[in-house]
Order: C-alpha cells, then sequence, then structure tokens
C-alpha cells in the first residue's frame, strides 16, 4: 500500500522510536525492581548478598547485561532527542535526522563498552 | 405572545476565551514535564552508576558487599544512589501507568494493574531507602574476608 510521503506519522522512524522507547522503557523498569530487591540483601549479610550477585557474574547474565546497557542507552539518547522534539523549536523538523544520531551515538557508546564489559565477563575474572 | 424566559448566558464581550473546561488539574502536565527533567538528571546518575560498575576495574566481577560498603563509606554515592532510586521509581512508574492507561480498556483490569504498581513502587521506594540509611558496612558477625579493608584497620 503506498503510504504519502511525509504526512503519516504512523509506520515510520517517528512510530518506531516511540515503540523502542515504550519497550525498552518497561524493561528498564522491571530490571529496576529486581536489582533494588538483590541490592536490599546487603541488608541480610554479606554472604546472601554475594551468593545472588556471583549469579549476575556468569557469562549468560553478562549477556543480559549487555542487552540492558543496550536498552538503557537507547532509552537515554531517544530520551534527550524527545526532549529536543519538545522544547527546541526546529526539534520536530530534524525529528527524523535526530534519530539516526540517536543511532550513530548508540553503536558508538556500544562500541566502547561491549568488549570492555564482555572481557570482564568472558576472560579471566573469578 | 408569550414571552420566552430565555436561559441562555452570553459572555461579556472580549471575556478571556477559557480554554480549560475540565476540573481535571494540571496533573498530567507535571508529570509530562518531570519525565523530561527526570530523564536528563538519570541520563547522568545512571552512566555515572554503569561506569563506576560496570566499566572501571573488573566491572561486573568486582562487586560485591565489600564493594558496596567502599561506595556507600562516601557520602557522594549515597546521595547519588538514593536520588536515582527515587528518580528512576518515579520516572519509571510513571511510565509504566502511561503504558496501562493506554493499553488496558476495562476499568477494573486498569485500576488491578496500576494498584500492583503503586504497591510495587511503595514497597521498592521504602525498602531502598531504609538500605541506603541503616547499611552496615561491617557486620560484626560476618566473615572478615568478606568485609572492606576498612573493617579491621583498626
Amino acid at each position: 500500500m503506498p503510504t504519502p510521503a511525509g504526512t503519516l506519522y504512523r509506520g515510520r522512524e517517528g512510530m518506531w522510536s516511540w515503540v523502542a522507547h515504550r519497550v525498552t522503557g518497561v524493561l528498564i523498569f522491571f530490571f529496576l525492581l529486581v536489582h533494588v530487591l538483590d541490592t536490599a540483601l546487603v541488608r541480610v549479610s554479606p554472604e546472601a548478598y554475594n551468593a545472588v550477585i556471583g549469579t549476575y557474574q556468569t557469562p549468560i547474565m553478562g549477556l543480559g547485561e549487555a542487552g540492558l546497557v543496550a536498552a538503557i542507552v537507547f532509552h537515554a539518547f531517544n530520551g534527550v532527542r524527545v526532549v529536543l522534539v519538545d522544547f527546541w523549536a526546529k526539534g520536530p523538523k530534524y525529528q527524523k535526522t535526530m534519530l539516526w544520531v540517536v543511532v550513530g551515538l548508540f553503536v558508538v557508546t556500544m562500541a566502547g563498552f561491549l568488549p570492555r564489559h564482555l572481557m570482564n565477563v568472558f576472560g579471566g575474572g573469578h | 405572545m408569550a414571552q420566552a424566559t430565555s436561559q441562555v448566558t452570553v459572555d461579556a464581550p472580549r471575556s478571556p476565551y477559557d480554554r480549560r473546561k475540565t476540573t481535571r488539574g494540571n496533573f498530567e502536565l507535571y508529570s509530562w514535564v518531570f519525565m523530561r527533567a527526570s530523564g536528563v538528571v538519570l541520563l547522568v546518575l545512571i552512566f555515572g552508576h554503569l561506569w563506576m560498575n560496570l566499566m572501571v576495574g573488573e566491572g561486573v566481577h568486582a562487586i560485591d558487599f565489600g564493594f558496596v560498603a567502599g561506595k556507600w563509606a562516601s557520602p557522594l554515592w549515597q546521595v547519588w544512589d538514593l536520588l536515582m532510586l527515587w528518580l528512576a521509581m518515579i520516572h519509571g512508574t510513571n511510565g509504566v501507568r502511561t503504558i496501562i492507561n493506554d493499553y488496558a480498556q476495562r476499568d477494573g483490569t486498569r485500576m488491578v494493574l496500576k494498584g500492583l504498581l503503586y504497591l510495587a513502587f511503595v514497597v521498592v521506594v521504602v525498602l531502598g531507602t531504609l538500605v541506603i540509611f541503616t547499611f552496615d558496612p561491617c557486620p560484626t558477625d560476618a566473615p572478615a574476608d568478606l568485609l572492606a579493608s576498612f573493617c579491621s584497620a583498626n
């Protein structure tokens, strides 16, 4: 079905960035609930905290952390884009361009984070 | 002719146009502003948190009870984590509230989901705040090798 260019918001960069913002936001929120609970174990005993945090240091959880950081980095950068769309006079005009800037910054940030993190997870360690 | 008692009220000339005809207050406006303001602060707080806990030193492998004790020995990280806890929980709860309002169509479903959400908010924020303020870095009954080095310093 042909889409008239420039008139429909639906199904284009604007909508998909909105969807991705929601999905990453919900993921981060549920992790946050779990993360406060696991940190609260420092009030139980050092052994209890170390046992649970030890499961965060396994390769599978290491990959999960990489995904979590990816979600946070996208949500953070796209959030700045949302602020600019709302408050900067030219924001709506450049919303698509700004999405590609967000994607570019995301790639650069993850390229800096992933090697370091994956080395910590898979290389040596405990 | 019978006189028609008309009840139509006509605004006085040049009276200001009342854009908002409801009595619902400005809650959603403040919520919209809060999401943007807290989002910018959270970007700094969470990137700093990730840097300290995942990038510096051995990253995630360095995290244990002693690591937490070392961080919370500094008021800076206590305030940092407390602010992060509160802002992230309000920001996240408000975001999920928006999503529930968007997708849960039945009144009952919406009420139950939001009830659970607000319950989770209160439990997590109260628990997290208590943990930060009542944390004991050197519990006397714990093995010394699990504790931060400053516990055995004197």
